[in-house]
């Protein structure tokens, strides 16, 4: 007999070495998540995957899948917890939806409509974050990054780069690159890198194709998160 | 009629957009005026909102007379409503707030291009400008968000047809956008 | 530079793993992580760059832009601001005419603020260079600036600048007898390998650190993994504001330590050992070297110790400014070389540890105390102390008493005891555990030291009733947001909003919601975090906000609602450049117009109400 897990109440089998996460996408549930993709090694940083495993908060998209563990997913306290956690990244950053040509295929911003975040709640950092245009074809825009590390772990993993890493401690984070000058220009980047096209937000971008696909038309527009999610990444899991 | 629902509306650092946009609900307006009447508006020409019921307010607070204007209404309107990005988190006008404000008003009034006769205005009936751009819940307490740039027509209907109706406004997932 | 570079990455085998101890040394030469070291060492220890600004911009003590030939660091612990830390601050910083945080403009010395440096029983305190500075008053630091103004090397400055006492106050069963050098391994030897993790296991030792997980099952443990090559590390990063126990164990019990370490190392089958020493403690580092050398001499580390076949060996590792290294999955990142994030778990480090091996990790008073179980076997240990924690705990004692400094007592002993015997009268409430454990009032004094009552990795600062509860909160706040490794969103944004809300609080420009809303950030950034840090950095406030909720609450105005940033203050800029100074060139903080309150109102209006 294999083994399962319960979320929410629903059996759900899994496989051993697989996450609450990868059983869950497995079998069609969704748990919100930004710092996760199931092609990259599981990070567990954005913490917006939290369910409570057995009673107690753990993250699905590091924490194994074992026999007969009770997962709660969509109760009322982690919808409104993982909301004011979705808060905390705009807060930080500086998100300002409406200048940024992500708008509508942001996946932070799909989360946020996903979980009816209305506001902003605490109070804005506004910190002082650069844009590297420096690159002809890829430009960061630090002002949108919310350090889930994708763009490291594409760039390390798939890519066999290490064009990018995260820098400094607690709120003065940053997203570093390897050249000596600091600019995207002098690393061995390219706009067909994985890392290049993985940012789940608008501070990685690919230059000169912001606006093919006009804002009313893009992807979160009309589909939740949810399905899209578990209609692409599901296809991944197992890669 | 004496018990309309009292409505008053402004725009803060805003571009009226959302104003444009609410006058978009079109036809329902006629329905609309049948319950509310306007207060404090753009299209009164009240100068000064008095004991309302719902402020709708666009636009964040750059200025001293943003800061009394919210204020105001506030003090006035028993449901404050933050209407659009730039109220809710400053919008595309806090893309100022990492530049400092002696370097913008040096850019717009001394040494940028095109500048004649440099001076930092300094008429008392000015209001200056604050080092940032705040949303406006950072300035007075607020009740109710309707977020997009700007809301549509849909959002202002759905939300104020909810209040009217005396449900708890809520907005479904394709009236939720930044954008 | 080139060739100092090429000579401390050769002396360091080209090891990665060695970054940290590597950019100590450039540092230490330079004041600074030039840019050019940067890319010789990533040549050289073949690892991108980015790793290693990564690294230097995770720990405090390292700095891509130069610093004062002389760095001079002040603690920022509560206990020292309780020794008048602020005045004398301001004070070092006219004296060398320096600005906090800066470099003065010759280069010669840099001032700055530091996290609690261990030294709570004789601050306030500092660091110069890495050495550790007690008992600062005026007159030394008038010598101080003299000297660095002299430009004096340190080696030159009078002793007594330097001197760090061990004030013992009260020994119990582990501080009372020194065990001879060797004693333990030969004890555990003698008994047997087996026989000595038994006794251990029936001793009832838990680890010291503070959660207190059975030293025996994990010792166990990690013996029973698949791996053979395993490591046992010895965590002295006591970085817990109000702790220094460790630094008194390690200048005094070394060979304890050692010992315990080596003992472990049996136990597991481990070949080496690490001792992660703070980069605080600095000045303890020769020492500990040459203990190590000595021991290597008799017999008790290296190849085939006392003729039993057991290879063990132990390297020093110090950090360098990063109270998150304390966690023990970040300090095994730290050992290796990198930032100190922690990790998830599990793995857990008995099974994947130091590079990726099984590891064990425990405290300093851990490795003291399975040393003297092997030497005096468990019932020595087991007979002392309550039904769940067995033993005696050696505390750090600071704040407002009249003998600070570290004590032992069974386990069970009740905080008044404790009180009466270091001299604390007039107690308003004790810190039990540092900002990460819990405060208690004087209506709690009955409580007991124990894992099942007060756990406490050792730090107990006493607060009498002249003091502020709120000035330790506004403190031990704004320690953890600068202390947060930013790894997860919860703690990393989190413990900064709590910063500001506490600001926000204690400046008394809260009003009618604020407590609330900071009970709710509380619980979020403890339910949410990803390591101990964030679950504990909400304690100070939530521990206090439960016994003292009327000290918060009148903090608040009687308004509905105050922004949290100063409105006038946000004109002045204007104000300065249209030089204007009229009444409309200005702002209230509050609305005084607006005295009414007004509360968020339930929907159901009906028309016309």
């Amino acid at each position: 007999m294999s083994k399962t897990i319960t979320i929410d109440g629903k059996v759900i089998p899994f496989e051993d070495g697989q996450t609450i996460m990868d059983a869950a996408m497995a079998a069609g549930v969704y748990i919100p998540h930004l710092c996760h993709q199931p092609e990259f090694t599981p990070h567990g940083s954005c913490k917006l995957c939290t369910v409570k495993v057995n009673g107690r908060n753990c993250s699905a998209c590091t924490y194994p899948a074992m026999d007969g563990q009770e997962v709660l997913n969509e109760t009322q306290e982690l919808i409104d917890d993982r909301k004011r956690i979705t808060q905390m990244l705009f807060v930080e950053g500086n998100h300002l939806c409406p200048g940024c040509e992500k708008t509508g295929n942001c996946q932070l911003q799909a989360v946020a409509y996903h979980l009816n975040m209305l506001d902003n709640h605490f109070p804005a950092f506004y910190p002082e974050r650069e844009v590297d245009a420096s690159h002809p074809e890829v430009m960061i825009d630090h002002n949108r990054c919310i350090f889930c590390t994708l763009c490291v772990r594409a760039s390390h993993e798939k890519d066999g780069k290490d064009v990018f890493a995260i820098s400094g401690r607690g709120i003065h984070k940053h997203l570093i690159v390897n050249a000596e000058s600091g600019l995207l220009k002098d690393t061995d980047m390219a706009a067909t890198d994985h890392a290049a096209h993985i940012c789940p937000t608008g501070a990685i971008l690919i230059k000169r194709t912001g606006y093919q696909v006009p804002i009313g038309e893009r992807i979160y527009d009309h589909k939740e998160i949810d399905q899209v999610s578990l209609a692409t990444e599901h296809l991944k899991h197992g890669e | 009629m004496a018990n309309k629902i009292r409505v008053a509306t402004t725009s803060l650092a805003g571009c009226f957009g959302c104003h444009m946009s609410f006058l978009d609900i079109d036809e329902r307006m006629l329905q609309l005026v049948e319950v509310v009447e306007f207060d404090r508006s753009p299209i009164t020409d009240i100068e000064h909102c008095t004991n309302c019921d719902i402020g709708l307010i666009e636009g964040g607070v750059c200025n001293s007379e943003n800061v009394h204007v919210l204020r105001e209404f506030r003090n006035n309107c028993k449901i404050l409503v933050a209407v659009g990005a730039c109220a809710i988190n400053g919008g595309l006008p806090a893309m100022r707030n990492h530049i400092p404000l002696e370097e913008c008003l040096n850019e717009a009034y001394l040494d940028g291009i095109g500048v004649e006769n440099p001076q930092i205005p300094s008429d008392i009936e000015l209001p200056l400008l604050l080092n940032q751009v705040h949303p406006i819940h950072e300035i007075v307490k607020i009740d109710y968000y309707l977020p997009g740039c700007p809301p549509s027509a849909d959002v202002f209907w759905k939300f104020l047809t909810d209040l009217i109706e005396g449900r708890e406004p809520s907005l479904p997932y394709e009236l939720v956008h930044y954008d | 530079m080139r060739q100092f570079i090429q000579g401390i990455a050769e002396n360091s085998h080209y090891q990665a793993t060695h970054l940290l101890q590597i950019l100590r040394q450039i540092q230490s030469r330079y004041h600074y992580i030039p840019e050019a070291a940067i890319e010789q060492l990533s040549g050289l220890l073949n690892i991108p760059r980015t790793q290693i600004i990564g690294v230097v911009e995770f720990y405090s003590f390292f700095h891509l832009a130069p610093r004062g030939q002389y760095e001079l660091l002040i603690s920022d612990s509560i206990t020292d601001h309780m020794l008048g830390k602020k005045d004398l601050f301001d004070y070092l910083a006219k004296k060398l005419d320096v600005a906090v945080g800066e470099v003065r403009e010759d280069g010669v010395v840099s001032l700055d603020n530091t996290s609690c440096t261990g030294m709570c029983d004789q601050g306030p305190a500092g660091l110069v260079n890495g050495l550790a500075l007690t008992r600062l008053d005026q007159s030394g630091i008038d010598k101080i600036a003299e000297l660095i103004n002299q430009q004096k090397p340190l080696d030159e400055w009078p002793e007594e600048l330097f001197q760090v006492d061990d004030n013992i106050y009260k020994s119990g069963l582990l501080l009372n007898q020194q065990i001879e050098q060797g004693a333990a391994l030969r004890s555990a030897f003698k008994r047997g390998i087996k026989e000595t993790l038994k006794e251990i296991d029936y001793s009832g030792l838990r680890g010291r650190g503070g959660a207190g997980f059975k030293t025996a099952i994990k010792w166990q443990f990690c013996s029973e993994e698949q791996q053979t090559e395993r490591y046992v590390v010895c965590n002295a990063d006591e970085g817990e504001p109000g702790t220094f126990k460790d630094r008194v164990l390690l200048n005094a019990y070394a060979d304890q330590v050692f010992e315990g370490m080596t003992v472990c190392a049996a136990i597991i089958g481990a070949k080496q050992g690490f001792l992660y020493l703070r980069g605080e403690y600095l000045h303890l580092y020769d020492k500990l070297q040459s203990i190590l050398e000595q021991r290597r001499q008799n017999s008790l580390l290296g190849n085939n110790i006392l003729d039993t076949g057991l290879d063990f060996d132990i390297e020093i590792c110090l950090g360098a400014g990063a109270y998150i290294c304390g966690e023990e999955s970040a300090l095994i990142e730290s050992l290796e070389g990198k930032a100190g994030i922690p990790r998830n778990r599990p793995p857990y480090p008995v099974t994947q540890g130091y590079l990726g091996k099984p590891t064990v990790v425990n405290n300093v008073e851990t490795f003291l105390a399975a040393a003297g179980i092997a030497v005096n076997g468990s019932d020595w240990f087991a007979n002392i102390g309550t039904e769940k924690s067995k033993g005696t705990k050696i505390l750090s004692i600071s704040g407002d008493c009249a003998r600070p400094g570290i004590y032992e007592y069974p386990f069970g002993t009740t905080i008044q005891t404790i009180l009466n015997d270091c001299g604390a009268d007039d107690v308003l409430g004790v810190q039990v555990g540092g900002p990460s454990g819990t405060f208690i009032s004087n209506q709690e004094f009955d409580r007991k030291l124990a894992f099942e009552d007060l756990a406490t990795g050792g730090s107990f600062i006493i607060f009498n009733s002249s003091r502020n509860i709120l000035d330790m909160v506004h403190n031990f706040a704004h320690f953890f947001a600068h202390e947060s490794c930013g790894f997860c969103t919860p703690c990393r944004v989190g413990t900064s909003l709590l910063q500001k809300q506490i600001d926000k609080i204690v400046e008394g420009h809260g009003s009618a919601g604020d407590v609330v809303a900071l009970e709710e950030l509380c619980q979020l950034v403890k339910n949410y975090s990803h390591c101990g840090l964030g679950q504990t950095a909400a304690n100070p406030i939530l521990t206090t906000l439960e016994r003292y909720p009327d000290l918060y609450q009148s903090r608040l105005k009687e308004i509905s609602f105050e922004p949290g940033f100063d409105l006038d203050g946000a004109l002045e800029t204007a104000r300065r450049m249209a030089n204007r100074n009229d009444a409309g060139a200005h702002l209230a903080q509050t609305d005084a117009s607006g005295s009414r309150p007004v509360a968020s109102l339930p929907p159901s209006m009906a028309v016309g109400e």
